[in-house]
């Protein structure tokens, strides 16, 4: 925790961005996290990618339960909604204002314990829903409020600080995201920006349900040798299957990448997804396939990451429920409320 | 990339590296420890703060009101927002408001170590010298001219700029230690002086004569004509009490302005001031030109002097070319006619301020003792010692013309000299070597022994003296120095940039903590490169070649760390937000090389 505020002084040469906005001017208050927490790292490259996208504070709502991880949405995104619900309960809020207002970007961020535990439900089914939505995982492996214990991602054999060995199988939240339907699926890790920044840059213009696991690694409780989620396992075993960079739309697409072979993946503003796949039988566009992957790769103790899978022509939940395109609470009463014929013909068909 | 090209690992046991970053005292001739005394005035302790630079830099009632401030572009404040902290003016807060300094002054031995040392001259790097030498027993005898000691300090800054009380306060404290001054003693012969058999002389005899130009008529109305330093002299010591009718000044520098502006308050009817070059090349410091213009003195640009027009050997006036400034290839500018006619001025009274010289007549030539072609004796830079092994030179007299401050360096460094020709040691090996001491400013957790915060607050302005009254007397001080209440104010301005940044490797987790909370973008962990790569790799490039990179060894992801020192606020917050502590708050001592230490 700190008590000394971050001044407002910037580095003189601060890229300021289309809407005349400094990467600063995206931080939220200060953090009370633990010092070195890897959440810290995300909120940050959140930040990153918001400024660089030049979107506009005010059209985000950022949703949150319970938890470290859900304390986060007051360090960035000082200007925006903010929603703190109940726990394990934020994929309820964020469907509400998403359906609400869909011109707002939704940022939902939870942590394992939020949505593998307590949130599961409610977790399976906001991903089925398909919200339009980027729903962020801040995944250390433990309950760092409570003190340190193993929470439902948590590797089976992985030990506490104390060397005791966690018994239970873990949930793989990337799996059960694959299997029942996110249309962009990503693991990553807080301690690599340039990887995490563009992913989420990615997941922001994705129209659907983008989820991204982030093993965000817990100094105080997680981050030790008998650990899977600490910083030096992430940086020893963690595998990059995918290099995702984002291209926004209107910049020039330079040339100057390594080999390997390149994809790139048109977004709906007109920005490009530029992948460089590092494992030639690997397809981002191929479900079962990246659930076997990512499976197999657990099994022999490895982290994949990267973008693993992506649908760029998904639906969301707006295009099944063929709600109109202006937002429902910027419609007028005549057209919410359009009256007692308007109810007899909905009534009739249903006779 | 080839290890070759890498950058090597910051060698921070280099004393010369955390100098660097404490621009300030590293800008310092005198390596003033500026941001220690600046923290002493924070917890309102004058008299320490006094006596911290009067180790340092010997005068710091005068130089608090006159120096040059080479300090202060060189704060990181300029780099960060623009204005830099007051130091020069927090100096004179430290001297206005200190208590008794007798208990902290140096012990000079009754019982003397049976050398003897000759100053000649009682300037400001005499007096310095006096003063590093007298606590070890030498005895010291010093010769000047005027009837009063302070050299220049005397004799060419006005009392509007330097009252007599304060300017008599720091020179009477160096010479009641117990120097054998000699006032009005002409020295007119080196041989002699040699002849008195000293054990080391040491010259500081300034840069006493004054700049001439040889224009047609300048002959003619040599009554009319008088050299800037010396006017001001003899303003200084009672012979000049008035000037009358239209007077230009020529020159742009500080002695320009205050012959101007003690023109003003002798009674002048106009004062000009014209000079040769452009406005922003003038080698007058901004804040002298400043308070020239307030006090209603125009300042003429681009105009060298032709003529002096003159009738029955009365003078006119003066012809002007007009010239504008070209920058040539290299951005330097140079001066070609404007295609505008040339100007003449009226005028009755010309003080001449283009620029001065020491001038030594009084040293023979023949006795060992050589000057280059410039006319300058020619010294080893960094002893002082001069080609007669017995005779050592500082202050102006040394490499010609410059501030104050720099009188208070270079006397540091002959003192040290003489004391070591004086033990029969050896000028440079047995120099003593500049040392850093670090030490660690963390008090608890979330606690540091310094105030870590960032103060946004801008530039406190100094107060002035009512103008018209100080335009009416000579003895008026202009400026009145911050009062206590904006002193505190002022120093909670500065940045702590000797609370260093100090980086251990082997404790570092890379969790981007440090990179994430660091409100300027200065640090960054990216793979080691080149020096010229690594500066546009960063979070924020790193444009300033001036200020260095500080690179830790490899870490385990293969990554270096990087920090850019250029605009880091010191606010400790990396350190603040580290779960390891690989970042810690330390404080610099920089050990700059003296004779013994009082303060510290």
């Amino acid at each position: 925790m700190t008590f000394v505020a971050k001044p407002k002084i910037h580095h003189p040469l601060l890229t300021v961005n289309e809407l005349g906005l400094t990467r600063r001017d995206y931080e939220g208050s200060v953090s009370t996290l633990c010092a070195g927490c890897g959440h810290d790292s995300v909120s940050a490259a959140i930040v990153q990618a918001c400024a660089s996208l030049s979107l506009p504070p005010h059209k985000f709502a950022k949703v949150s339960g319970i938890g470290c991880s859900s304390k986060t949405p007051s360090y960035f995104l000082g200007n925006s909604h903010g929603f703190n619900a109940v726990h394990g309960r934020m994929p309820s809020v964020a469907t509400g204002a998403n359906l609400a207002n869909r011109e707002l970007y939704c940022v939902g961020v939870s942590g394992d314990g939020d949505s593998a535990s307590i949130g599961i439900g409610q977790f399976a089914h906001i991903v089925r829903r398909r919200i339009n939505m980027l729903y962020i995982v801040d995944n250390n492996g433990t309950y760092g409020l409570t003190k340190g214990q193993f929470s439902a991602t948590n590797d089976l054999g992985s030990t506490s600080k104390k060397g005791v060995p966690n018994l239970y199988e873990p949930i793989d939240l990337v799996s059960m995201a694959l299997q029942i339907g996110a249309s962009f699926v990503a693991r990553s890790f807080s301690g690599d920006k340039r990887q995490l920044v563009p992913l989420i840059q990615a997941a922001l213009m994705h129209k659907g349900f983008a989820f991204i696991d982030v093993i965000s690694p817990c100094v105080a409780f997680n981050n030790h040798n008998g650990s899977t989620k600490s910083y030096d396992y992430m940086r020893g075993y963690s595998g990059n299957l995918i290099d995702a960079d984002f291209i926004a739309a209107g910049e020039e697409i330079t040339a100057d990448y390594e080999p390997g072979q390149l994809e790139d993946v048109a977004m709906p503003d007109g920005s490009t997804l530029r992948l460089r796949k590092l494992d030639e039988d690997y397809d981002p566009h191929d479900r079962v396939l990246a659930l076997s992957h990512v499976q197999r790769a657990a099994e022999n103790r490895e982290v994949v990451t990267g973008l693993l899978y992506v649908d760029p022509d998904a639906s969301d939940c707006h295009d099944i429920l063929g709600t109109p395109p202006t937002p429902l609470n910027a419609l007028d009463e005549s057209v919410l409320c359009p009256g007692a014929a308007a109810l007899e013909r909905v009534n009739a068909a249903l006779r | 990339m080839p290890a070759a090209y890498l950058m090597k690992p910051t060698d921070i046991s280099d004393p010369n590296y955390f100098h660097k970053v404490v621009d300030c005292q590293w800008a310092c001739p005198a390596h003033t420890p500026v941001p220690d005394y600046i923290r002493l005035i924070a917890e309102e302790r004058y008299t320490e703060a006094y006596m911290l630079n009067w180790d340092s830099n010997v005068f710091p009632g005068i130089l608090g009101r006159t120096c040059d401030r080479p300090c202060e572009p060189a704060c990181r404040r300029v780099r960060t927002e623009e204005k830099p902290v007051a130091i020069c003016r927090l100096k004179r807060v430290a001297a206005d408001h200190k208590g008794d300094i007798s208990r902290f002054m140096p012990r000079v031995p009754t019982k003397k170590n049976g050398k003897r040392i000759c100053l000649m001259g009682a300037g400001p790097a005499s007096l310095a010298v006096a003063r590093d030498l007298l606590p070890f027993g030498y005895e010291i005898d010093m010769f000047d001219r005027d009837p009063a000691g302070g050299g220049m300090m005397r004799s060419q800054i006005p009392a509007f700029r330097l009252p007599a009380d304060v300017l008599e306060e720091e020179v009477d404290l160096i010479v009641d230690m117990g120097v054998n001054a000699q006032y009005g003693y002409e020295i007119t012969s080196m041989k002699e002086m040699l002849g008195m058999d000293y054990d080391a002389y040491f010259v500081g005899t300034g840069a006493p004569r004054g700049r001439d130009l040889d224009l047609p008529g300048r002959q003619e109305v040599d009554a009319h004509i008088s050299i800037g330093i010396d006017w001001l002299g003899s303003v200084a010591f009672g012979h000049t009490h008035s000037i009358s009718g239209k007077v230009i000044v020529m020159g742009g520098g500080n002695t320009a302005m205050d012959c101007c502006r003690t023109s003003k308050r002798l009674g002048a009817e106009s004062v000009t001031v014209v000079v040769r070059s452009a406005f922003d090349v003038m080698k007058a410091s901004e804040w002298e030109k400043e308070d020239a213009m307030s006090e209603g003195i125009p300042i003429v640009n681009n105009r060298p002097p032709k003529e002096f027009v003159h009738e029955n050997g009365k003078l006119k006036g003066i012809v002007f070319e007009c010239v504008k400034p070209v920058p040539d290839e290299r951005g330097r500018l140079k001066y070609v006619p404007s295609g505008e006619p040339d100007v003449y001025m009226e005028c009755d009274h010309v003080l001449m301020a283009i620029g001065q010289e020491n001038h030594c007549p009084w040293i023979e030539r023949d006795i060992g003792l050589e000057f280059d072609k410039w006319d300058c004796p020619v010294l080893d830079e960094v002893t002082f010692q001069a080609t007669h092994p017995k005779v050592f030179f500082g202050g102006d007299s040394a490499f010609g013309p410059e501030n104050i401050i720099w009188a208070s360096a270079h006397a540091h460094q002959a003192a040290i000299s003489i004391h070591l020709f004086c033990q029969g040691k050896d000028l440079k090996k047995d120099r003593p070597p500049p040392g850093v001491n670090l030490i660690s400013q963390k008090m608890g957790v979330h606690q540091w022994s310094y105030d870590a915060e960032h103060d946004a607050s801008k530039r406190f302005i100094v107060p002035h003296a009512n103008k018209a009254k100080a335009l009416d007397n000579i003895k008026i001080e202009v400026e009145l120095g911050f009062d206590a209440r904006l002193g505190l104010k002022e120093a909670q301005r500065c940045l702590n940039c000797d609370v260093q940044t100090v980086f251990t490797e082997n404790l570092c987790i890379e969790c981007d903590a440090c990179v994430d909370i660091c409100p300027m973008d200065c640090i960054t962990f990216v793979p080691n490169a080149e020096e010229e790569e690594l500066r546009v790799n960063l979070m924020a490039p790193a444009e300033n070649v001036e200020q260095d990179l500080y690179v830790s060894e490899d870490l385990p992801s293969g990554r270096v760390m990087v920090k850019d020192e250029d605009v880091c606020l010191h606010c400790g917050l990396c350190a603040e937000r580290c779960p390891t502590n690989a970042w810690d708050m330390q404080k610099s001592m920089i050990h700059t090389p003296q004779l013994g230490s009082y303060a510290q």
